[in-house]
């Protein structure tokens, strides 16, 4: 069985935003693995620790910086990694192309991502990866447990959850509550530097991107940041039920 | 065309398909609008949508009783086919956000995720949308002869009914068999006003300290204002309060007229989901929590007597 965890590299959300040369500014910055896709390469090493031959590969697709992305999947205990190299800004939708093909020519039984990406705030790769290869899927998912090929767990819906089974091969999207993410150990850090990383330049996918993007602009919705000292609790709650009443006018 | 897929809950359609509506009318593109309502059952909903639009396809078929992504993707991606849609709009609904990149394959389409604004520029599809956890607003442009949408709840006015209620037909489908198999459903409790509906939410955090102190508090300040109530992720995990109330990334979004934060600390991950609320209000006795810089108005102090005093305030 081989399981493909994909991973991304992405903003630390800590990290402030501001726009440089018309994109959000990176350089400089701390970048993480999107936490959302550490659910996911988790996910995938329990399943591998569940039954021996299995295989994790984590896949990045983005600039060369993203090895680090991979190289924290190995750490954390993946097998061997793929990055697809590009500079170029792909949305979703090109990029589930990707996934589908390395899929396809890796022989994979299950794929994870994340629910939801923490730079594009996007929630299709899982989705548009899975109609690419016929695949079901299960979207948000915060419980799994694998017996041969019948997947069983619990996911989100609308308005609730709703506990699913489904046969691999198939595409799992994960979310923070599905398991408690390891630690890389320094033993697995180094061991991680000596596992196989292959590169593949973009180029050999054939796709191009379907969105433009024309406009960054940093969300700055002025406040009025009217901070009112508690240490007269009455006199405190006075005033601020005094602002919401007649300043905002959002109470009768 | 532009096809925008109903939303609809309990044989009601949704504020969101009314909000698609709006959407749909501003676009500025040629071709009629059609609504297509897709269940079992839905005679109801069909007349409702048929007030907003030129045209109802409806496709009532006991395989269309329950939601399923694949199901509902041929559906779709059929009809949008068949009718030549130029635009194809989706609720930006968890569901609607599932199934929608699914369309966009099937379509060979782009496809914009809950776009804020929508319009056509000489052929191009131009629209903007949050990313960065909701911090930045991005603007994209979509080419090609048809561009797959998913429209963010609450970001357009509601639609008023059209002059002459849209003409009615029946929508023949090929669909597949679900494969996702649906063994249980637990469906939310709201006993108070739904949270993504609400004008006025009030939300805790651990600043709250028990889950007594929540009750006490935030449940308490929440029913004197007929507020909906929100929770922070911290809390939810502590299994203080249910998902449903889980506001931020991994919960609901919401933008109510005011949103009052009991305890909050201000995570980025939380504020992701409340930092478009028109007022911001925050309690929380350390002065440097991160939500104050956020806040229209705030209170620097103790929650457990701020709160209290804010309730007797109200009662006067």
């Amino acid at each position: 069985m081989r399981i493909l965890t994909v991973v991304r590299q992405v903003l630390d959300a800590e990290e402030s935003v501001s726009i440089q040369d018309g994109s959000v500014a990176l350089d400089g910055r701390k970048l993480v693995m999107d936490t959302m896709d550490e659910y996911g390469v988790e996910e995938a090493l329990r399943l591998r620790e569940a039954r021996a031959g299995a295989e994790v590969i984590a896949l990045a697709l983005g600039p060369a910086r993203s090895e680090e992305a991979l190289r924290s999947a190995l750490a954390m205990g993946a097998d061997r990694a793929i990055l697809v190299e590009t500079e170029a800004a792909l949305d979703v939708i090109a990029v589930s192309s990707v996934v589908a093909q390395v899929a396809r020519s890796e022989q994979i039984d299950l794929i994870f991502c994340g629910g939801q990406q923490a730079d594009w705030d996007s929630h299709a790769l899982g989705a548009a990866t899975a109609e690419r290869l016929e695949w079901p899927q299960a979207t948000w998912t915060s419980a799994l447990s694998l017996q041969d090929k019948t997947l069983t767990g619990k996911h989100d819906v609308d308005g609730g959850s709703e506990s699913f089974a489904v046969t691999l091969p198939a595409v799992v999207t994960t979310q923070q509550g599905l398991n408690e993410p390891r630690y890389p150990t320094l033993p697995n850090i180094m061991k991680a530097k000596k596992k196989e990383l292959r590169r593949v330049p973009l180029t050999d996918y054939g796709v191009s991107a379907k969105l433009r993007i024309v406009g960054v602009e940093v969300q700055v919705k002025e406040r009025r940041k009217n901070i009112i000292d508690g240490k007269d609790a009455g006199a405190a709650a006075a005033k601020l039920v005094d602002l919401l009443r007649h300043d905002a006018g959002v109470i009768g | 065309m532009i096809l925008l897929v109903v939303e609809y809950s309990n044989g009601k359609v949704s504020k969101s398909t009314l909000e698609m509506t709006t959407a749909a009318r501003g676009i500025g593109r040629e071709g009629p609008i059609t609504l297509l309502v897709l269940g079992s059952g839905v005679a109801s909903v069909a007349e409702q949508a048929a007030l907003y639009a030129d045209q109802v396809l409806v496709a009532d078929k006991p395989e269309l009783a329950q939601y399923d992504p694949e199901v509902w993707a041929a559906a779709v991606a059929q009809i949008a086919r068949e009718g030549e849609a130029h635009t194809v709009l989706i609720g930006g609904s968890r569901s609607g956000r599932e199934y929608s990149p699914r369309v966009a394959v099937k379509l060979d389409a782009p496809l914009i995720e809950d776009a804020i604004s929508l319009s056509d520029r000489s052929g191009t599809l131009v629209a903007a949308h949050y990313t960065f956890l909701s911090r930045v607003t991005e603007t994209v442009e979509a080419e090609g002869p048809v561009c797959v949408v998913t429209v963010k709840p609450g970001a357009f006015a509601a639609a008023q009914p059209a002059g002459a209620a849209g003409e009615q037909y029946d929508a023949e489908l090929a669909l597949p068999k679900p494969r996702l198999q649906v063994t249980g459903k637990t469906a939310e409790k709201t006993e108070r006003i739904s949270l993504t509906e609400a004008d006025l939410v009030v939300s805790g955090g651990r600043g709250v300290d028990s889950p007594e102190g929540f009750k006490q508090l935030v449940e308490a300040l929440a029913d004197q204002l007929g507020a909906a109530v929100g929770a922070t992720r911290a809390i939810v995990d502590a299994g203080w309060r249910p998902y449903s109330e889980q506001v931020g990334q991994t919960g609901k979004t919401v933008q109510p007229k005011a949103y009052i934060a009991v305890g909050i600390s201000g995570a980025v991950q939380h504020l992701s989901g409340m930092n478009k609320s028109k007022f911001i209000v925050a309690i929380n006795k350390d002065a440097n929590a991160p939500i104050f810089k956020i806040a229209d108005y705030g209170i620097v102090g103790d929650v457990h007597q701020i709160i209290p005093a804010m309730i007797t305030e109200l009662r006067k």
